[in-house]
């Protein structure tokens, strides 16, 4: 392989006095899923929110197949294939979850405007071309139930599903998970990381995860970087992360303290 | 109750759903062409008014039902398109090219307009295009070279070839036909990519952009749109006054077509139709109801005002889907009876909504 998948090189934010990202650099795999962890306030979201360009880096450069993203407009990172899902669900509440899934297929729409308003054959076709791979991805996590269900009525479990569902729906080589496990009980997670590992395997989208729950980490993720107060801690596997000194200081307090 | 059996996705793409609708509408719009043979003249001028705010409805409906933004200065596309078909008819160009370059300059004042909203949000966009509506107004009274200024302008009636149109029946059916098409338009985009992108950027910007819509390309289209519709609204408005002043056009002009929208109940274009409906009836019953007030309430002057806004109130508070919305609950009740309950249709904030994750 010759170019790097994916790489953030000597990231860094600060919001005012507070460095919530600090030199953290990292290489991506293709088709690993990667796991960053770490305590609440270690600054994983906001990484996820500098590889979606929602806020630029006051240093460091991300580079995706070669392709430099920092100073792209945020709707850019999506076509170059990067989809994300949200920690706090971000789905479109009064629309159905087929529209939401159909949202998703937003970077591969090819029709224009005034074609859509003259809803000519071509724009007819597209849309049924659209429905057939939201479909897919519906039997792919198990939405059938759900199709014509508006969002704003659905379980929080659901929605955390249907979330994935949308930014699969784009089709994306990099799937960027902001904590897929958060608020669903034990067997919902169960069924993601299910998911995550079929999404790796038969998908063959490479996988980008903020996490805490260690059990879903250790299960489905290749490699693993622990963060704490925008500072790299350790990388490597689920175990030896787990295992690193500073890492347990981290977590549960140094002996000085 | 209805149950749909889908046997393929063609039946999600259709613009109607099942037999039922295709029955009723049928019935509607024959209705509607027979409507100048059976009603009197006045009641077809009344109709006329309401079809020419529904368009105004509809264009609402993209920017602030679909898209969620808020527009508070409509009014000015309206005056934008009246004053452009006045002054290409008086240069003798034919309604059926004045019109739509009517709707094209509104639309491309909408532009204009939507560059300010890709920054603006909620009440500070409101107060933006606020004062693009008053802007344009002082516009329209001071350059009299061209609008005719406060004195007015008259406007020629319709005529095609020289033959003046100028019957009610004739205009009656110019406008149906302009709804029709609009309406037409406006659903076909609402069922692709461009009206989910729309949907997608009222219900959450970040998730919109992290899709890969383009903030400020579909902000820019639902106002440019928006314009075009509510300008096409004003050629039509325009040549049904036959005179026009700069204040036909001004703030509270602007107010009342944003009443269309949340009377009627935003994100249907039924909702667009109900709101125009409000807005031309609640005038006359409140002319009638003058009669019956006692002698002190019923002269006061601002009696429609008070009422309109009593009516503006009492929907945001009670009904905030509109009557549209009203209309889809009894409509569920009667279906689901008698499992009908009261949290069914929760509450839509499509207004105004808090700011996450900016």
């Amino acid at each position: 392989m010759s170019t790097v998948f994916f790489e953030a090189s000597h990231l860094a934010i600060r919001f005012g006095g507070v460095v919530a990202v600090n030199d953290v650099s990292f290489t991506v795999r293709k088709g690993e899923v990667f796991a960053i962890i770490g305590p609440n306030g270690a600054g994983k979201t906001t990484i996820f929110n500098l590889i979606s360009l929602i806020y630029p880096p006051t240093a460091g450069r991300i580079t995706f197949e070669g392709r430099e993203l920092t100073g792209l407009a945020p709707d850019r990172v999506a076509s170059l294939g990067i989809a994300r899902t949200f920690q706090n669900i971000e789905l479109f509440e009064h629309a159905t979850v087929l529209q939401n899934l159909l949202i998703g297929r937003h970077v591969h729409h090819r029709t224009r405007v005034w074609e859509e308003l003259l809803f000519l054959p071509k724009v007819k076709r597209a849309e049924l071309e659209h429905r057939e791979e939201v479909e897919r991805i519906i039997d792919f996590l198990d939405l059938q139930h759900y199709r014509d269900s508006l969002v704003a009525g659905l379980p929080y479990g659901v929605r955390k599903v249907v979330e994935v569902g949308r930014a699969l729906c784009a089709k994306p080589k990099l799937l960027l998970l902001d904590e897929p496990s958060s608020g669903l009980n034990p067997e919902e997670t169960d069924d993601m990381a299910f998911w995550i590992e079929d999404i790796k395997n038969h998908l063959g989208i490479t996988v980008l995860m903020v996490e805490h729950d260690m059990n879903l980490v250790s299960r489905v993720s290749d490699r693993v970087l622990a963060l704490n107060q925008g500072q790299m801690l350790a990388m490597g596997t689920a175990a030896q992360v787990q295992s690193h000194p500073s890492v347990i200081e981290a977590y549960l307090g140094g002996e000085g303290d | 109750m209805r149950f749909l059996f889908k046997t393929n996705y063609q039946q999600d793409v259709r613009l109607f759903t099942h037999g039922g609708q295709v029955f009723w509408y049928t019935v509607l719009g024959v209705l509607l062409l027979v409507a100048p043979f059976i009603l009197s003249e006045y009641v077809l001028s009344q109709l006329v008014f309401v079809l020419i705010y529904s368009i105004v409805g509809f264009g609402l409906m993209v920017l602030t039902g679909y898209t969620g933004q808020v527009s508070l200065g409509h009014a000015a596309f309206l005056g934008v398109g009246a004053y452009t078909e006045a002054l290409l008819q008086s240069h003798g160009v034919p309604f059926f090219i004045s019109i739509p370059c009517a709707a094209i300059m509104a639309g491309g004042v909408g532009v204009i307009v939507g560059l300010p909203a890709l920054r603006l949000r909620g009440l500070y966009l409101a107060i933006a295009t606020l004062a693009f509506g008053i802007i344009v107004e002082e516009i329209l009274t001071r350059w009299e070279s061209v609008t005719g200024g406060g004195a007015g302008k008259h406007v020629k009636p319709v005529s095609f070839f020289g033959v003046p149109l100028d019957a009610d029946e004739t205009f009656y059916y110019l406008c149906l036909f302009v709804v029709v098409v609009c309406a037409l338009g406006v659903l076909n985009l609402m069922r692709s990519p461009t009206g989910r992108a729309f949907i997608a950027i009222r219900d959450s910007e970040v998730s919109a952009a992290s899709l890969g819509i383009s903030l400020a390309r579909y902000k820019t289209l639902s106002f440019a749109i928006s314009a075009a519709l509510t300008g096409l609204a004003g050629a039509l408005y325009a040549h049904k006054l036959s005179f026009i002043t700069p204040e036909q056009f001004g703030l509270l002009v602007s107010i009342e077509l944003i009443t269309i929208v949340i009377l009627g109940g935003a994100g249907a274009l039924h909702g667009a139709v109900f709101g125009s409906i409000i807005l031309i009836v609640l005038p006359q019953l409140i002319a009638i109801a003058k009669d019956f007030l006692p002698e002190g309430v019923g002269s006061q002057t601002g009696l429609q005002s008070f009422v309109f806004g009593a009516v503006l109130v009492g929907f945001i508070l009670f009904e905030p889907m509109g009557l549209y919305g009203r209309w889809l609950k009894i409509r569920t009740y009667f279906s689901l009876f008698p499992f009908y309950r009261r949290g069914l249709f929760r509450r839509q904030k499509v207004y105004m909504k808090s700011d996450r994750l900016k």
